[in-house]
């Protein structure tokens, strides 16, 4: 039942994608400035066919409807509803159609919201948006059919992993979809800027407020993931460099620097090709790490449903993709005469973007360095963090001064006073950075840098806040809560990493470990036995040597019955000054429990800095509507 | 004769080309530096020249009954059923960590037969086997 109404809704996708496809071709070329009427309604049913495929999905899960293979292989019986309903998408096949639902709804957002601009352009857009959806449909129906079905229909299914059933990774891929997908929008759009001579700022202003909503969403989804990363996978850190988290970083690099460069695009007219460039690359990059991902080729912690048969298609759509942008950039791009004002606002942006590139192009190589190797020559390798720690992490300095001192300067010229005011902020940097330095503990001269670097660009972002609450500067205050943040999280990151303690022991029950700042006595272990799993909780008295205080914390081995698996779940404690980290494991049964114990300061900061970046987008995106 | 325009678009484009070619070799060096080379426990046996100290991979399976637990660490046999490796290591183990399952350790190699681990990779989903163990298994076990 369900599974031929989702398939039928599909397939009403498919023919609406085809239809709008052809009457925008013929409204294409008569010449009257409006889009006729029935290309609006017809993206008005395909989003409504779309969404509506979506729910049908989300009810056969919610409902347990086992005739759906993909439900069947997803999800159980016994299931709290929550994880019913957060398995649609916590698979391949429901992935790709809430994929699919955000190019569609973006697509028609996009048809209503853009009005004030040339009809060509937006008809062009549409245009590549509909073989965008196209594309996908025919790798949905044909590869990953969420609504294929299955006889005899099983009596029960298999299973979410459980692992994954959690709050954190319920809401991240969505979060993450919607920034990465939303990408899309931009890519058709800048390819209709191409062929319908549609650029400059008229262009800028019609997709800014696309980069900076998906921009938000991707900042969002990356943190989200990195928060289930660090109290789920039981080692403590939040970034691994892990293939998958590098994946979801391409696309933000790039779209960090379009955001930047768009500036330029919508105030002086210049960049227009580097825009272009920029808006093409960030869904390129983004499909390229799905690609990656899903097709099991980068070998990761935390892949999840991988399929080589998957790559293929999705290799040949991206070959197509780029090799169709290209073709059109080159035939269709107009040269155009290009100043540069060395002290304006400009060079600043450019810096940004040269440093993106840089991070990407870093990322981008170790990340694919180990494939090439291997299919080249068969020999096995794997780029682990310090690659990326040593390439990155230095130039992280000089990245945050130019930071701290770009929205200083004027768009045009700049006088050379402000410089006079610089200097006595990075005196301030340094002496706070000696403060810590001498009162808390030493560390390397790159460390040295990174703080006075941050703390530089916190205290500028500070001067910026004040002049706003004087009400000089209006409209910056999105800009300052970002690089407000992440100068905070570089500082805090650096904080974290410089007085970090990590301990591993192993323990029997009723054994007392000492470590020079805590005393840890595993008490007793308990059974808890729950609907979904049973657990073994130990229970560990935790005593602060320095200050006599007294705190328990229960890790737990859980053991999940649907499907079989083992987790281990972290015992966090979370201060404004710092995490008590502990996890325990065991092997074997053996009557020792492994234990990692962790001290971390500063992590609740982390991501409240983290989140403040993305913050900043949103109010962004909220100010700019104010002022229209 | 060269205007003051072209001859500012010259120098620029030069030092953006000497930044890339500086930015690109200290990627490479980097990279060079810090690639960690899989290995089975027969290939590190046959091969002669092999770097002690060096960060690297090792990956097999967990012989049967070879695990053994103390205060302070795990120690365990890696085999690929042609040659084994002691392995070493402190802390949690991953959930899917255990006897004839596959497993691939990263550290460092003290001599031919003893290696010890840093960190301990296993993969989330229980039927997943690692590709590079699945190569090795399947060439040894006829």
């Amino acid at each position: 039942m369900l599974s031929n109404i989702g398939i039928g809704l599909i397939a009403s996708t498919l023919i609406l994608s085809f239809l709008i496809i052809y009457i925008a071709i013929l409204n294409l070329k008569i010449s009257r400035q409006v889009i006729e009427k029935n290309i609006y309604k017809l993206s008005l049913f395909q989003t409504t066919f779309t969404v509506l495929s979506f729910f049908v999905l989300i009810i056969g899960f919610i409902s347990s409807d086992f005739s759906l293979i993909n439900v069947y292989e997803n999800s159980h019986t016994t299931k709290p509803l929550f994880y019913k309903i957060a398995g649609t998408w916590g698979n391949h096949e429901g992935s790709l159609l809430l994929w699919v639902n955000i190019l569609v709804i973006f697509s028609y957002l996009f048809l209503v919201f853009s009005h004030a601009h040339d009809k060509k352009f937006r008809l062009y857009t549409l245009i590549f948006q509909n073989i965008l959806i196209l594309g996908f449909l025919f790798f949905l129906l044909l590869n990953s059919n969420p609504f294929n079905s299955i006889y005899p229909i099983p009596l029960e299914g298999l299973g979410l992993n459980p692992i994954l059933q959690d709050p954190a990774l319920a809401v991240h891929p969505p979060l993450l979809y919607v920034g990465f997908v939303g990408c899309s929008i931009y890519f058709s759009a800048a390819m209709a800027s191409l062929l319908s001579d549609y650029g400059g700022k008229l262009f800028a202003q019609s997709i800014k407020n696309w980069v900076k909503i998906s921009w938000c969403f991707q900042t969002l989804g990356i943190i989200v993931g990195s928060i289930w990363a660090y109290y789920e996978l039981g080692w403590g850190g939040f970034w691994f460099w892990d293939p998958v988290e590098n994946a979801s970083l391409l696309p933000w690099f790039a779209i960090t620097a379009l955001m930047h460069s768009l500036i330029v695009l919508e105030k002086r007219d210049t960049l227009y090709a580097w825009v272009i460039i920029l808006c093409l690359s960030t869904f390129i990059l983004s499909v390229t790490g799905t690609f990656l991902v899903r097709s099991g080729i980068l070998n990761s912690v935390h892949t999840f449903a991988s399929d080589p048969s998957r790559g293929l298609y999705i290799l040949f759509f991206l070959s197509l993709m780029i090799f169709s942008a290209l073709t059109i950039f080159f035939l269709k791009y107009k040269k155009k005469s290009y100043n540069l004002n060395l002290k304006s606002k400009e060079t600043f942006i450019l810096a940004n973007n040269w440093f993106m590139a840089f991070f990407l192009i870093t990322v981008l190589t170790g990340m694919l360095y180990p494939i090439f190797l291997d299919v080249l020559t068969n020999v096995k390798i794997s780029v682990g963090p310090p690659f990326f720690n040593i390439v990155i992490i230095p130039l992280v300095v000089p990245f945050m001064f130019l930071m701290g001192i770009g929205p200083k300067f004027g768009w045009i010229k700049s006088k050379n006073k402000i410089l006079n005011k610089f200097f006595f902020v990075i005196l301030g940097a340094i002496a706070i950075n000696l403060f810590i330095f001498y009162f808390f503990g030493k560390y390397s001269l790159l460390s040295n840098l990174i703080f006075i670097a941050a703390i530089f660009l916190i205290l500028h972002s500070l001067l910026d806040i004040k002049k706003f609450i004087n009400n000089k500067n209006k409209n910056e205050l999105p800009r300052i809560i970002s690089h407000l943040g992440f100068g905070l999280l570089v500082f805090f990151i650096g904080i974290n990493h410089q007085f970090s303690f990590e301990e591993d022991f192993n323990l029997k029950v009723g054994e007392i470990k000492k470590t020079n700042k805590y005393q840890i006595n595993f008490k007793n272990i308990e059974i808890k036995d729950t609907k979904n799993y049973k657990a073994v909780i130990g229970v560990f008295k935790l005593e602060n040597l320095k200050n006599n205080l007294v705190q328990y914390l229960n890790p737990e081995i859980r053991i999940y019955s649907n499907p079989e698996t083992l987790t281990y779940e972290a015992a966090i404690k979370t201060k404004i000054t710092s995490d008590l980290y502990l996890t325990m494991s065991n092997v074997s049964r053996s009557e020792y429990y492994n234990i990692k114990f962790q001290d971390k300061p500063f992590m609740i900061w982390i991501w409240i800095s983290s989140i403040m970046i993305a913050f900043g987008g949103f109010t962004r995106l909220t100010f700019k509507k104010n002022e229209d | 004769m060269l205007t003051k325009k072209i001859k500012n678009r010259i120098f620029f484009l030069i030092f953006i080309f000497l930044i890339s070619i500086v930015a690109i070799s200290f990627i490479i060096k980097s990279l060079n530096k810090n690639i960690l080379y899989f290995s089975s426990p027969t290939a590190i046996k046959q091969t002669e020249d092999i770097l002690f100290g060096k960060a690297m991979r090792v990956g097999g399976m967990v012989k049967k009954d070879s695990i053994t637990i103390n205060q302070k660490n795990i120690q365990f046999i890696v085999t690929d059923f042609e040659n084994e490796i002691s392995i070493s290591y402190s802390g949690t183990v991953p959930s899917l960590f255990a006897e004839e399952k596959g497993v691939v350790a990263e550290g460092r190699l003290t001599d031919k037969n003893f290696f010890v681990a840093d960190r301990i990779l296993a993969k989330h989903d229980e039927n997943y086997m690692p590709p590079e163990i699945k190569e090795i298994i399947e060439k040894n076990v006829k």
